[in-house]
């Protein structure tokens, strides 16, 4: 038994001419951490879409768990176990927080179909057990999301993914626009995540947290991977050359002069 | 970190609001109580009616009750499309043509010109479900073409308008049907009609807020996107949506013809404006995700008060016409307000 959780190889997905992720190959390991860095528009949250089937990518192929996957949206990508914060949150705003942390897997008293009639009660105690395991603390349950400050909308979207047992996580931007203090609280679930050995996809502009978090950093650019170095024999610099094309490129390379 | 927790909960608790229903019922309240004090005053202008109450009139209460109620049946199928984000413009006219067509089968065979004299006295299950099927009907061509042509509702709805009211026109070529059976008078006669439509408003009060049902149709119109990511077969359930508001029409002509005891092509006309109306002015977002069926009634609740209580007053009819559409503008109006004052909040 090999501990590759997921692997990737020549996956690739063109918007018409737009060449967004180009052969790109990915491999992470059993409790593994690892970070997706790069430019705006470098491909990273594409990455993420093909590999959650959001997308049906161009080229490539992709293992997890030992099989070889294609799935035809979202949801079988979550009933195989990979759960997904995406960049925009994907919660329903007029909802609290119990109904947004089941959306889609509601817990069902009584089966009539789609007049199945909601277990409101359990519902309600599993995501206080859930906020409570994920040290998230919202005051009140039952109001919709759309009163709640944007630090905790985010906890409550992580706290849905950290809460279903799952074989992968993969959080895009998960503290893009949110204050200290709630970066923090974020960042505190994805240690507890790490002590629980759940692997983690951790897209970020912020190269302080990656270094904090992540045992491996991958830099993309311009729909490439063009880096990915263990956490140990890199720095910041680094990785910001690679971000920034004067490390890695081929291009850059190849052209006369530039060398 | 417990400092911090004080505050976000006194943050949430000074921003919440009261329900919007809450809202809608002191509004209700105030209008009613505004043409009661008008009831006693207005011998100031007008010679020719004594001082009276508005509100202590048994006759006039059961009116303003019986007025909404077929549009509120009406209503209550709008809500629920209004809340996924969509709308229905063809209600009035499914209303005409499953009319025409249910009455057809409502014949009574003493009626020497029936229209169709071999369908003559059917039991009355059979024109209750033939309204009932052709609301659906018309229910499930609105929402397939919403839910799998992506054509925007106001569009597709405005199509099914045009096309019920044609077919009511052609299926006597604009002939009147009347003379039903006298069973079929059943769902119109007394009290029916309000306790069909309040009975409707339960269940569906029930179902939107208990069941699976519900809880997609409020997560669709709040956030489509989310709503497909985590699972919910969108356009499946669009579909659902809008065949149950086809329905709930069908029902709406059978208990209008079976009250009117007739049917002609030309029934039912501007009622999806009203119907919406009572549930925007019910607190019911247009733009989807939130409202409740409890407001809707309230709305049009509200809706009846306005009315009956512009007859009481002796307000002209055109005058009335007039008010109304400033009060539904002003309902939206209203809302749209909300909307953006949650936008800054966000
Ligand atoms: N649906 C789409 N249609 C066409 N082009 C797209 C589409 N989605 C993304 N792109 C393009 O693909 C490229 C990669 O986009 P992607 O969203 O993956 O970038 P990203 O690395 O996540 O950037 P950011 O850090 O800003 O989130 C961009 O040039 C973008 O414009
Ligand atoms: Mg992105």
């Amino acid at each position: 038994m090999s501990d590759i959780i997921l692997e990737t190889r020549g996956l690739t997905k063109h918007y018409g001419g737009v060449h967004a992720l180009e052969d790109a190959n990915f491999t992470l390991r059993a409790g593994e951490h690892i970070a997706v860095v790069g430019d705006n528009g470098a491909g990273k949250s594409t990455f993420v879409r093909q590999i959650t089937g959001v997308e049906q990518r161009t080229a490539g192929k992709v293992w997890f768990g030992g099989d070889e996957v294609i799935f035809s949206g979202p949801i079988a990508a979550r009933e195989a176990g990979i759960e997904t914060v995406f960049q925009n949150l994907a919660l329903a705003d007029d909802l609290d927080v119990p109904s947004n942390l089941f959306l889609g897997r509601e817990l069902i008293k009584f089966n009539l179909g789609p007049f199945s009639i909601l277990d409101h009660k359990t519902m309600r105690e599993r995501t206080q057990q859930a906020l409570t395991k994920t040290a998230v603390k919202i005051p009140n349950l039952s109001s919709a999301i759309r009163n709640m400050s944007g630090g905790q909308r985010q906890c409550v979207a992580i706290a849905r993914s950290a809460s279903f047992a799952s074989k992968l996580i993969i959080m895009d931007e998960p503290t893009a626009a949110l204050g200290v203090q709630e970066t923090a609280q974020v960042e505190n679930i994805i240690r507890g995540l790490k002590a629980r050995g759940v692997p983690l996809i951790l897209v970020s502009h912020n190269l302080r947290q990656v270094f904090d978090l992540v045992d491996r950093i991958v830099v993309f650019r311009r729909g490439r991977i063009v880096a990915s170095l263990a956490k140990h024999e890199t720095d910041g610099n680094d990785i910001v050359s690679y971000i920034t094309g004067v490390k890695g490129s081929e291009a850059a390379l190849e052209k006369p002069g530039l060398t | 970190m417990w400092g911090n927790d004080m505050r976000v909960a006194m943050n949430t608790a000074h921003r919440r609001q009261a329900p919007g229903e809450v809202n809608v019922l002191i509004g209700l309240i105030v209008i009613a109580i505004i043409f009661e004090a008008l009831g006693w005053i207005q011998p100031a202008w007008r010679s020719d009616v004594a001082a009276q109450s508005f509100l202590l009139n048994k006759l006039r209460l059961s009116i303003i009750i019986g007025q909404v109620a077929i549009t509120g049946i009406i209503a209550v199928g709008v809500t629920q499309v209004i809340i996924t984000g969509g709308i229905d413009l063809s209600s009035g006219s499914v209303v005409g043509a499953a009319a025409m067509i249910a009455m057809s089968f409502a014949q009574a065979s003493a009626n020497a010109r029936a229209v169709y004299p071999y369908l003559t006295d059917m039991p009355i299950i059979v024109p209750a479900l033939v309204a009932v099927l052709c609301g659906a009907l018309a229910g499930v061509v609105n929402g397939g073409l919403i839910a799998y042509t992506k054509i925007p509702p106001f569009i597709a709805t405005l199509g099914m308008m045009v096309t019920a009211r044609g077919i009511a026109s052609w299926y006597t070529k604009g002939q009147p049907i009347s003379f039903p059976t006298d069973e079929y008078t059943v769902f119109g006669s007394g009290m029916h009609p309000v306790m069909i439509f309040v009975a409707l408003a339960a269940l569906f009060h029930l179902v939107l807020r208990y069941t699976l049902y519900g809880r997609r149709t409020y997560a669709i119109g709040s956030n489509e996107e989310a709503a497909r990511v985590s699972g919910i077969n969108v356009e499946r359930h669009l579909l659902l949506v809008y065949t149950i508001a086809g329905a709930l029409a069908g029902i709406a002509a059978l208990v209008l013809t079976s009250k009117n005891l007739t049917a002609q092509a030309g029934m039912g006309v501007m009622y999806e404006l009203d119907a919406i109306a009572m549930a925007v002015i019910g607190g019911v977002s247009l733009s989807g995700g939130r409202g409740s069926i409890v407001g809707t009634v309230l709305g049009a609740l509200i809706f009846g008060v306005i009315t009956s209580g512009f007859t009481f007053l002796g307000i002209d009819a055109y005058y009335q016409q007039i008010i109304k559409g400033g009060i539904i503008v002003s309902a939206v109006v209203a809302d749209v307000a909300r909307q953006k004052r949650a936008a800054r909040r966000a």
